[in-house]
């Protein structure tokens, strides 16, 4: 119980400044780019999720941080192909991280885990946009 | 923290620029966290809970020997209940590499990260239930089929 407390409490830490930066900054970015989210989001069903894939590429960190930035992004306009694109690439391509991931999996791997999960970021986004879509 | 740290330096730049500007974002800031705060401590709760009642050591266990299907399920499992940063995983999934965990495992493991139970609190306040329950189905499905191709990929390395 001692263990798992002393975890989570270490978890708290680490997610938390993360969390409320994350807020911070797309409070303070949202208004100055809200009114270009039009033009650049325009539900096509591949510009849409390329852009979400590429900007969670280069971002990492633990699942809820995605959650709160993606969630905040399709409160200012972002559409839903790119936000659902966004939130699978945080978590599964990792640009920053590769030259960790290759130094302890290999070259070869690393690089063709974030490339399969590049295209599988674009290919959930449309699926998962067709899908509810279907079932609303 | 850095992150952090940054930020609040540019809301400081913002605010010598501009005050009435950095007032009313970090309202708009406040008023936010202020609705997800207690999504969050739902979250860390679970994850608490989480901590109690599983053991990584008999998931590593597990996927220490591939044992076919199942070392699919315990992968897929695995990677669901195990939470933490990529540089804290990739180590632990190297030396699993070591022991003879296969890489197609690997991938389903490391793919699987965003359908940890813990976090889903947070994912349906955002995204709904619905959303969370059809993402969720795609990217299980996804990892195993990352998964496989990435095994035929590495065929040569294993």
């Amino acid at each position: 119980m001692k263990s798992a407390f002393k975890k989570t409490l270490q978890n708290v830490k680490t997610a938390l400044p993360m969390i409320v930066g994350i807020l911070m900054l797309i409070s303070l970015l949202g208004p100055l780019f809200e009114k270009y989210y039009p033009r650049i989001f325009t539900g096509n069903y591949f510009i849409d999720p390329l852009i979400g894939a590429v900007a969670g590429s280069v971002s990492f960190g633990i699942p809820i941080a995605s959650y709160v930035a993606g969630g905040e992004l399709l409160k200012g306009g972002v559409g839903i192909l790119a936000v659902t694109a966004f939130i699978f690439s945080w978590t599964t391509v990792g640009i920053p991280m590769l030259p960790l991931e290759s130094a302890h999996l290999g070259k070869k791997f690393a690089i063709a885990r974030n490339s399969i999960n590049f295209i599988s970021a674009i290919l959930i986004a449309i699926l998962t946009t067709l899908t509810m879509k279907m079932i609303q | 923290m850095k992150f952090l740290l940054a930020v609040s330096a540019l809301y400081i730049s913002v605010y010598v620029a501009d005050s009435g500007f950095a007032g009313s974002v970090f309202a708009d800031f406040l008023k936010t966290f202020r609705q997800v705060f207690p999504v969050f401590i739902l979250v860390f709760f679970v994850m608490f809970l989480s901590y109690v009642f599983v053991r990584p050591e008999l998931v590593k266990h597990h996927l220490g020997r591939d044992s076919g299907l199942k070392g699919w399920l315990y992968a897929t499992l695995g990677s669901i209940v195990i939470s933490g940063p990529p540089y804290v995983l990739f180590p632990l999934l190297g030396e699993l590499r070591k022991h003879g965990m296969k890489y197609s495992l690997i991938a389903v493991f490391m793919n699987n990260r965003n359908v940890q139970p813990m976090f889903l609190p947070a994912m349906a306040y955002y995204f709904g239930w619905k959303f969370s329950a059809v993402f969720a189905a795609y990217v299980l499905a996804f990892s195993l089929i990352s998964g496989s191709i990435i095994g035929k990929i590495m065929q040569r390395e294993e």
